[in-house]
């Protein structure tokens, strides 16, 4: 049994359902991650963990505990918001032992207690200061202090970098996962940014529509996505989507990828039992933009890799690659290339693309075709 | 900026000058009255009746203030007006704190726990703030016969903590709405409840908009003279109606500089109240109507 485990979960009003049946399990010292679109449930999911907020119907379970109708504190649970939710009228001390102090800790150990967080946080010369004393940076520390203080069994963190400017958020980052190493707890993350999912996460769940769309650690979501959404959400630059007809010969499954004047037959591999049905038609082929590349960046030993010419549309350099957009059955296709390649707008280029690696979507279901 | 002054051209000066020019003559226009009770009061009265209205005192004295402090008669009584001063602080000071006190718990349930129904409730009780004194007053007068309530400056206090809550309850309720929601939240998740949130998190960082509230129903309360007049008699009657019946005793001559030295001691708490107040006032008006 795990640390966390929601089952069939759902969360209506009325007749509008926020939530359509919810499960998810993680062990002790996972940390999930709750990614998707604004409006898709993962707030409501995570206000509903927290008892915040009523479960229409469904279990949730902490640390082998039914909680469902347990308040927010007598959950163990301890949570970081976005807007830091600081109480403006303390210290940062005061704010780290409110906590402790209504759970009736004795004053000695609520002292030693603040001392080693704001010393594991780098607080300790901002104890004595207001909320409105301190930078953004710094109110997310305290919030995490507070978070920290308490030692819960969850923690959950809704959005808590969005508030940050661009270089900061990347340190925090970096700064919260190096926390979860360091002391092996489990951890609720709430994001809209997809980066921020694969770089924090044990496991990511992709919401969309109050539903679960993928649920998996972070390799198994960005290799092998469930459907268009999770592929297309999960990755940036995103995947290129090309509609294609699926061919067989000499039990090789292969499309066909026109840039206008050539095309160019893409061997994805050995026909799979799944995609027979699909043979003669139409399909949705996903490749990501670091699969398709310039012939000097081509890794040479990869055995499927094929040539195909391209008219390089528009050229983006990111500094570490140039992104190249050229079209490909009449769809823009995107890229990865060394900004050393030389591509220019206008030209036709040659790329090296690995089909081995591309997916298949069933264009009606949007669903793999595995 | 101030290099900006320094360089105006003339036009702009001439148009600063102007701007200034006619706010003072405002202000020495609002100002008149206020000057002509001071020096009225300062008066004898002999001199009240030869002189000047706005000339300044030949021998200024302290004795009408004296009078109307201890000796000037209202109806029939002539022990001045000092009883009924008291009379209204023991009225004011328990209903100022009970009304902004109920108010921001009120304003705290209608921002932080809402409850079915509860956006209709706050629109039913704004339309207490609109609703003249006139039309509680027999409602009023039924329901502190039915509660027995004899004592005139009870039932005053009951009356305006009851009368300025729609009042003290918007004021409380649109300062908390724009306080954001996480961090009741936060403060739940931490253990509190509906109570300790109020009195250590809420109440603490509400201080402008307390002091709206306090100026605002000082106001209210000590210049009401409707239900002064209507709910309290004798004895308990507070400052305004004592000052009515001075100014209309009918016996004698008019003691014009006694009734303004009693009339500026009827006006001294609010104005107080302004002045240490008013910066807050300002402040608590617009929290939330602009950001920062």
């Amino acid at each position: 049994m795990g640390a966390l485990s929601i089952r069939n979960v759902k969360k209506s009003y009325g007749n509008t359902h926020i939530l359509k049946g919810i499960d998810i399990d993680i062990d002790k010292g996972q940390f999930l991650i709750l990614v998707g679109p604004s409006g898709c449930g993962k707030s409501t999911l995570l206000n509903m963990i927290a008892g915040l907020e009523d479960i229409s119907s469904g279990e949730i379970h902490i640390g082998n505990r039914l909680v469902n109708h347990l308040p927010p504190k007598d959950r163990d649970i301890a949570m970081v918001f976005q807007s830091y939710a600081l109480y403006p009228n303390m210290t940062v001390r005061q704010n780290i032992s409110f906590g402790l102090e209504i759970r009736k800790i004795p004053v000695a150990e609520q002292k030693a207690i603040v001392e080693r967080v704001a010393n594991m946080l780098q607080i300790s010369h901002l104890l004595d200061r207001k909320p409105n004393q301190l930078s953004g940076g710094q109110r997310q520390r305290v919030a995490m202090g507070r978070a920290l203080a308490r030692n819960p069994t969850l923690f959950l963190f809704d959005e808590p970098l969005s508030n940050l400017d661009a270089k900061l958020r990347v340190e925090m980052r970096t700064e919260i996962k190096l926390l979860h190493q360091r002391m092996g707890t489990t951890i609720v993350y709430v994001t809209h940014d997809q980066i921020e999912a694969m770089t924090l996460g044990d496991r990511i769940a992709v919401m969309k529509d109050g539903e679960v769309k993928q649920f998996g650690t972070p390799q198994q979501i960005y290799d092998t996505p469930a459907n268009l959404y999770v592929a297309g959400f999960i990755g940036s630059p995103a995947m290129n989507f090309i509609p294609a007809t699926l061919e067989e010969a000499e039990g090789q499954a292969i499309v066909r990828l026109d840039n206008g004047t050539e095309t160019f037959p893409a061997k994805l591999g050995p026909l799979g039992t799944a995609q027979r049905p699909y043979v003669g038609k139409s399909v949705i082929l996903g490749i990501r933009p670091e699969q398709i590349t310039d012939q000097g960046s081509a890794q040479a030993d990869q055995p499927n890799l094929q040539l195909i010419r391209a008219k390089v549309e528009i050229t983006e350099p990111t500094g570490p690659d140039t992104l190249v957009t050229s079209q490909f059955n009449g769809v823009k296709v995107t890229a990865r290339c060394h900004p050393q390649a030389g591509m220019a707008p206008g030209q036709t280029a040659t790329l090296v693309i690995d089909p081995s690696k591309a997916l298949l979507f069933d264009p009606a279901s949007e669903n793999r075709i595995a | 900026m101030a290099d900006l002054a320094y360089h105006q051209t003339p036009a702009a000066r001439i148009g600063r000058f102007g701007i200034y020019a006619v706010l003072a003559l405002f202000a020495l226009y609002y100002l008149a009255p206020l000057y002509v009770m001071v020096v009225t009061s300062l008066k004898s009265l002999e001199e009240v009746r030869n002189g000047n209205l706005l000339a300044l005192p030949a021998a200024p004295s302290l004795e009408a203030w004296s009078t109307a402090w201890s000796s000037a008669c209202t109806g029939v009584e002539c022990s001045g007006i000092q009883g009924y001063f008291w009379n209204s602080i023991k009225m004011l000071v328990p209903a100022v704190a009970l009304s902004t006190l109920i108010g921001a718990v009120n304003g705290y349930v209608l921002a932080m726990w809402r409850f079915k129904g509860s956006d209709l409730f706050f629109t039913l009780l704004m339309i207490g703030c609109f609703l003249p004194f006139q039309v509680v007053i027999l409602p009023m007068a039924q329901m502190l016969g039915f509660l027995g309530l004899e004592n005139g400056t009870a039932r005053l206090v009951l009356v305006h903590t009851i009368y300025g809550l729609a009042f003290t309850t918007m004021f409380f309720r649109n300062f908390y709405v724009t306080i954001p929601d996480e961090l009741v939240k936060a403060a739940r998740i931490d253990g509190a409840g509906f109570l300790r949130i109020f009195f250590r998190i809420m109440l603490p960082i509400s201080l402008p908009t307390i002091a709206v509230c306090v100026i605002w129903q000082t106001t209210q309360i000590w210049n009401d003279f409707l239900f002064g007049v209507v709910f309290s008699a004798g004895e308990t009657q507070p400052m305004t109606v004592a000052l009515n019946n001075l100014v209309n005793t009918s016996t004698g001559v008019k003691h014009y500089n006694v009734e303004m030295a009693a009339a500026i001691i009827a006006a001294l708490p609010t104005l107080c109240v302004y002045a240490f107040g008013g910066k807050y006032f300002i402040r608590g008006l617009t929290a939330g109507a602009v950001k920062g």
